[in-house]
């Protein structure tokens, strides 16, 4: 099964990297940028065919080492 | 003394850690591998040293935090032991929930690696006792990521409960965002855990203990560690 964990900065954290990512965009005249944050995407592949399950282990997997939730939210997708 | 310091593949600065720790306190530590579930027996001072652990990868000190070594440190603070992180240790020890909060980029975006000027806000704690309260202190510093940072109620916590120790400041002692490099919050250098044992700082006092070097700054850190250890035995 194919899964996908998505992690982000929560929001009101500071963000050095995308702030100058924001710039330079500006720069390369790309219209219409009002502001960008970057995260994290991890492509994971899960054995077996239990949704339920592999939701779960994605679960602990973002909470114990994908993303810091001091500063980091994350969203867990199965997409079979 | 008997001191332990830590190794993750990525890791660059534990000899100049073990050289000092041995200057210093006169003994030689051991060099433990992250692959280990425990520490030498009679360990009193664990060192989590400088570097670049798995090369950053994820997060700074993501990957070193879930070492197998980590549990036993875990153990070794939980029953009171002295920790001292430095550098990539501090960020270690933040991943590893020893610490609280998290070390971002530096909020310039740059690497920074220069000398600079730390307040030692207390003296009365096993890792300041060798310097007194309000001394400024010039030390090395050499990190991207050392952007002190944590939720407003926790940052209250640690300035209400004393437990920032060290501090960015001007040459003079006074605060200067100017001279807050990396845009830490309230400036914030050095942390202790709410037991007092465990000490984490981005700056690092193992490259100014000799007089060859100019400065001898940091030594004070390790001299008092020592003279701590020894009232203790």
């Amino acid at each position: 099964m194919k899964a996908r964990v998505t992690v982000t900065l929560k929001t009101g954290i500071l963000d050095p990297q995308g702030k100058a990512i924001e710039g330079a965009l500006r720069s390369l005249g790309v219209a219409g940028v009002a502001s960008v944050r970057q995260g994290k995407v991890f492509d994971i592949e899960i054995d077996g065919g239990d949704r339920a399950q592999a939701e779960a282990a994605l679960k602990q997997a973002a909470d114990r080492l994908l993303a810091n939730t001091v500063i980091e939210n994350y969203r867990v997708e199965v997409l079979g | 003394m008997k001191s332990a310091v830590l190794v993750f593949p990525g890791i660059n600065r534990e000899r100049d850690m073990a050289r000092t720790l041995k200057l210093v306190s006169g003994s030689e530590p051991a060099m433990v591998w992250h692959a280990e579930s425990t520490l030498p027996a009679g360990t009193d001072l664990v060192v989590i040293p400088g570097g670049f652990s798995y090369g950053d990868y994820l997060r700074c000190g993501a990957i070193a935090a879930r070492a197998p070594v980590m549990n036993a440190v875990r153990d070794f603070a939980a029953k009171g032991g002295l920790v001292l992180a430095v550098c990539n240790g501090f960020q270690i020890a933040c991943e590893a929930g020893l610490l609280p909060g998290v070390l971002m980029r530096n909020a310039q975006l740059k690497f920074i690696c220069r000398d600079i000027f730390l307040k030692v806000e207390r003296s009365d704690t096993p890792f300041t006792r060798g310097y007194n309260a309000g001394q400024v202190i010039r030390v090395p510093t050499a990190h991207g990521e050392g952007n002190y940072t944590a939720d407003s109620e926790t940052i209250a916590r640690l300035e209400g409960e004393g437990r920032v120790i060290f501090r960015y400041v001007a040459p003079d002692g006074t605060r200067n965002p100017d001279f807050n490099f990396n845009g830490s919050s309230n400036a914030i250098a050095g942390i202790v855990n709410e037991q007092g044992n465990v000490l984490g700082m981005m700056p690092h006092p193992e490259n100014h203990v000799e007089s060859v070097i100019g400065v001898t700054d940091g030594r004070g850190l390790f001299a008092g560690l020592t003279e701590a250890l020894a009232r203790a035995a």
